[in-house]
């Protein structure tokens, strides 16, 4: 039951590739090619990152709607400036510091998770608009060929720095103690882990995400957009929570919510070529939520009643 | 190495739970600290070992430092193994934790401390209460410590497991560390401890080397108990309330016995024998995999039985047609399909683990009593507010809960007794017939230990039928009307009680181990 929960996303992004190929191939009658593949990839790209970030502070037992904020005033950031290498480093450095401004929040400052960074994702937000007050900027297309080349996909090679980035991470000793803290506070806090570090730590970690996800979004869209950030508030929990993340923390993994992540990106696409008007989307993508994580729970129901 | 506080104060909210405390331990000895419920030592253990800032006062406690604490700190979703080496986990190159050698190296310390029966793979939160237990403690003598705080080590371990860990206390001692434990049974502590330090509302009372039970209690309690045990021979028993038929579920195999009104049948053995399984099955919070259950006749007849014609009428709106239809009756026979339909049948349970299967910390006293039975006394949804006050003064008024204190305050707020209490005042209010008792006492100070054995006569007394196990085999002894000896599932002794003599029981599960 624990093992089915934990690959949930791995499950359903399986289903939805499969939907995907199948929708895809009745309605233009050949299989999807090498370049809807490169476009899937690099539109997931950003959402991808957000959704590690966010797993990251779920494990915890937290959350962080403050992903949209950062996210775009990363965005705004790097149009602004044109995605300059320079100024990318930057963006970076000011998601992270904006995310540790969540984590001292509320590790020192005791406020709940959810209050504090709804606080602050209106502040980001507002940052945002007064950067980039009308939608517009530029990405150098030097920085665009590298992140998430049009043509080939260079987007593989940092998806795959990233899972590599959460291999090492779930090796070291702070990552046994993202999952102790998420997992009982007080014990943890009890066995001597320094919980308010962890706490800081993870929501930075959240920061720097959505920043590299700011920046990929711009070189995918090629300009800026200040609100750019506010879907991947929804979408980046709902992957969480597809990815088979627990919200009480402690169980899951970030790839469980890439593979969300990914999932969630196809269905866009599964209700495009179904012909489904982009209106009723969001009523759709609902209810591919809400179906899948009901499965993942009968699943682990009738999984459980075997054991038992 | 020394461990020395004084004159420590610390308080929670407005409750002063240490007062001018001092306490003081040698190396090389075994130190029990002894209390009711509620008299600090959990705290004062907290403070020692640095979990707690004391807000006035000194601690000195130094060399290398470990606790078991009474709540446990194992972290539930990690494996055994993570837990365990947790603080210094097996690296490999470039510092990084080596996933694959955690088991290995993890079922290497559990049996370098004699453990076996514990899979390092599984969630802690898989484990019972007493492997879990033993894995804390695994974590903490693994630490080769100068100090040991151990808070209530023994509360959720069989005697075996007791045994276990008096020879690592006493190895430990004997290698020249400081062994501070506290426990509730005072059998426990005339065994291993080498001076006794004791504490009443949140103060030392004395140190002795030597103390006997008596005095002991007239210290913890600043009153003398009468007889520690009700006399049960003189309860009336009566007619079955519940049968069990050939019943198969998780460790249980084809257990049959009779449980009749006034009873208090004692479940015996060593710990994880299926005892567990038999109350959650009959609970109906576990599916059995075949046998029959029925509840006493003169009841079903009585309340359950619907009117000639099969219609329904509908005396209480709601309370009746849910009567109905929730439950399936097949001649006497009750099908459980989850505790709802054991409660409706008349079924009660109260767990040892009030915090996570019974109290909602968080509610009122008054809230956790009145949950289960809010249909009783409403009408069309809204609560009848005089009934709702009768039935609760009622039934603390009978339980001493917390005397004087506002049934309004948090659960949460109160000490391991008085949370027990209100989980039994709960089942009190269902008029349930059948109560099954899991391991009540568990970590009850001595005063309210005393208490519930009275409330668990009187209940008898009153006709219901109990069906008791504890930890304690002492209990069991001197409490039940007749004891089940359970072993590897199966009822392997039936002994008359009152048997009296703990060791009979102990006895009757050793030597039916022995057969095997």
């Amino acid at each position: 039951m624990r093992d089915l929960q934990d690959r949930l996303g791995y499950l359903v992004l399986i289903a939805t590739a499969v939907a995907y190929f199948a929708v895809y191939t009745t309605s233009l009658g050949r299989p999807p090619g090498s370049f809807d593949y490169l476009a899937i990839l690099n539109t997931t790209m950003p959402l991808a990152l957000v959704a590690i970030g966010q797993s990251l502070v779920v494990l915890t037992g937290g959350i962080d709607l403050s992903v949209g904020g950062v996210v775009s005033v990363c965005v705004a950031v790097t149009a602004a400036t044109g995605g300059a290498p320079g100024w990318i480093l930057v963006v970076l450095l000011l998601g992270a510091a904006a995310g540790l401004v969540n984590g001292l929040i509320v590790a020192f400052g005791r406020i709940a998770p959810i209050l504090t960074t709804l606080a602050t994702l209106s502040i980001y937000t507002g940052a945002a608009l007064w950067v980039l007050p009308v939608p517009g900027g530029s990405i150098m297309p030097e920085v665009r060929a590298v992140l998430s080349n049009p043509n080939i996909p260079t987007a593989l090679g940092w998806l795959a720095l990233a899972v590599a980035g959460w291999w090492v991470l779930r090796r070291t000793r702070f990552g046994m103690r993202v999952y102790a803290v998420g997992s009982d506070e007080t014990s943890a806090r009890a066995v001597g882990i320094p919980v308010e570090r962890v706490k800081t730590a993870v929501y930075a970690l959240s920061g720097l995400c959505s920043a590299l996800a700011g920046v990929f979004y711009v070189s995918t869209t090629t300009a800026g957009d200040a609100n750019a950030g506010a879907p991947f508030i929804l979408t980046s929990i709902a992957s969480v929570v597809v990815g088979g993340v627990a919200f009480t923390g402690g169980r899951g993994s970030a790839m469980g919510a890439v593979a969300g992540a990914v999932a969630l990106t196809l269905v866009i696409d599964v209700l495009f070529f179904a012909g489904i008007d982009p209106l009723y989307q969001s009523l759709f993508q609902g209810l591919f939520l809400v179906v899948a994580v009901l499965l993942g729970t009968a699943a682990a129901l009738l999984a459980r009643r075997r054991t038992t | 190495m020394t461990v020395e506080a004084t004159g420590i104060h610390r308080a929670f909210g407005g409750v002063l739970a240490l007062r001018d405390a001092s306490f003081t331990a040698r190396p090389g000895e075994i130190h029990a600290l002894a209390g009711e419920n509620g008299a600090g030592k959990s705290t004062l253990i907290k403070v020692l070992c640095g979990v707690l800032r004391a807000d006035a006062g000194t601690v000195t406690v130094s060399g290398r430092v470990a606790t078991a604490f009474q709540e446990l700190s194992l972290l539930p979703d990690l494996t055994v193994a993570e837990n365990l080496l947790l603080t210094a986990p097996p690296r490999g190159r470039l510092g990084l934790v080596r996933r694959s050698h955690l088991a290995a190296e993890a079922s290497r310390l559990l049996s370098l401390y004699g453990v076996s029966e514990i899979d390092p793979r599984s969630p802690a939160r898989d484990l019972a209460v007493s492997q879990k237990q033993v894995v804390e403690l695994v974590r903490v003598l693994a630490l080769e410590p100068d100090v040991v705080f151990l808070d209530e080590p023994t509360a959720a371990l069989a005697q075996r497991e007791v045994d276990w860990l008096a020879g690592h206390m006493r190895r430990l001692r004997d290698g020249g560390a400081c062994v501070v434990f506290t426990s509730h049974r005072w059998r426990e502590i005339e065994r291993l401890a080498d001076r006794v330090t004791v504490f009443r509302n949140g103060t030392h009372v004395a140190t002795r080397e030597r103390l006997t039970e008596d005095e002991a209690i007239t210290l913890m309690t600043g009153r003398t108990l009468d007889a520690t045990y009700p006399d049960v021979s003189a309860i009336e028993v009566g007619e079955n309330a519940l049968t069990v038929t050939g019943l198969t579920s998780g460790r249980l195999r084809d257990v049959s016995f009779d449980l009749r009104k006034g009873e208090i049948l004692g479940v015996g053995g060593l710990a994880g024998q299926g005892q567990r399984d038999l109350f959650l099955t009959l609970f109906g919070a576990r599916k059995p995999v075949a046998g029959q259950l029925s509840v006493g006749r003169s009841r079903i007849s009585a309340r359950r039985q619907p009117p000639d014609d099969g219609r329904v009428v509908a005396r209480r709106a709601f309370g009746a047609v849910a009567r109905r239809f929730g439950v399936h009756r097949t001649g006497e026979r009750w099908s459980l399909r989850g505790p709802k339909d054991a409660i409706r049948a008349g079924i009660a349970y109260v767990p040892e683990d009030r915090k996570a299967e019974g109290l909602l910390l968080p509610l009122s006293i008054r809230d956790n009593i009145a949950l289960t039975t809010l249909t009783r006394r409403s009408r069309a949804g809204f609560i009848r507010h005089q009934a709702e006050n009768a039935a609760i003064s009622d039934v603390t008024g009978k339980l001493a809960i917390g005397a004087g204190r506002a049934t309004s305050r948090a659960a949460g707020e109160l000490s391991g007794g008085n949370q027990q209490k209100t989980v039994m005042a709960r089942w009190l209010l269902t008029d349930a017939d059948v109560f099954l008792l899991y391991d009540v006492t568990r970590g009850v100070d001595a005063a309210t230990k005393h208490d519930i054995y009275h409330l668990i006569a009187d209940l008898a007394r009153n006709g219901k039928a109990i069906l008791f196990y504890s930890s304690e085999t002492e209990e069991i002894a001197h409490l039940c009307h007749r004891v089940l000896v359970l072993r590897e599932g199966r009822i392997a002794a039936e002994l008359a009680g009152p048997v009296g003599d703990a060791e009979e029981i102990v006895a009757a599960s050793i030597r039916e181990t022995a057969d095997a």
